[in-house]
């Protein structure tokens, strides 16, 4: 096998694997139960997946300035996505999107109306448990 | 071959990203499924400059890269600042 053909190999396999990544995290938007969980699995695993074919795109890329253009995008790809998924899932929050009765623990505190509210869900916490807390939070 | 194949998970996963703007129960689903929608396309695109072998398609994997994050927090700040 000569080199080209290695560097070739390489290439073509990296792009599969970034795209099946891609579509690793279309099936998590299709099956996880709240957008939290949908957060994560379409900014995790996008990224990586997109990270990983334009890794293959270097790999087979013919000239330096295409290889210095993509190396540039991965670097961008890898400061951004986070950022992003944090505001999508912090929007989220803060506009009350329903929550999965799995979710035992929030640091945000919500929900926002008046610290009476407030109070009054504390208390349920105390004596319902998570599973209640959940349910209680979500439509607020 | 493999990237007729991955172009073809790019289309599997374009769809399913549609259906998610359509059905998704909040608005955070929609902006959520937009993003991913977007990442998608560039990826394709990225592909299909493997395929074409058009270096010229990367610039643009490079711009909707940075056009992509803008949208993104953009639309998370409108979803919160409606539920507000």
């Amino acid at each position: 096998m000569s080199a080209a053909a290695v560097v070739d190999v390489v290439g073509q396999g990296l792009l599969l694997v970034g795209s099946l990544l891609v579509g690793t995290a279309a099936l998590g938007l299709v099956r996880l139960p709240d957008v939290y969980a949908r957060t994560n699995a379409a900014t995790k695993a996008a990224a990586l997946g997109l990270v990983v074919v334009l890794l293959g795109g270097v790999v087979l890329a013919p000239t330096a300035g295409s290889v210095l253009t993509l190396l540039v995008a991965i670097a961008l790809q890898l400061f951004t996505v986070p950022i992003g998924g944090f505001e999508v899932a912090q929007a989220a929050r803060l506009s009350a999107a329903p929550v999965t009765p799995l979710t035992h623990h929030d640091d945000l505190g919500l929900p926002r109306e008046g610290d009476q509210r407030d109070e009054e869900q504390r208390d349920g916490e105390d004596e319902g448990g998570v599973q209640v807390d959940g349910q209680e939070r979500g439509p607020a | 071959m493999v990237v007729e194949v991955a172009l073809g998970v790019m289309a599997l996963s374009l769809g399913v990203c549609a259906w998610r703007v359509v059905v998704g129960p909040s608005d955070a689903d929609r902006v959520l499924a937009v993003d991913l929608g977007f990442v998608v396309v560039v990826c394709a695109t990225a592909l299909l400059a493997v395929r074409l072998r058009t270096p010229a398609l990367l610039d643009l994997v490079l711009v909707a890269t940075l056009v992509g994050f803008l949208t993104t927090v953009v639309l998370a700040r409108l979803v919160a600042g409606r539920g507000r």
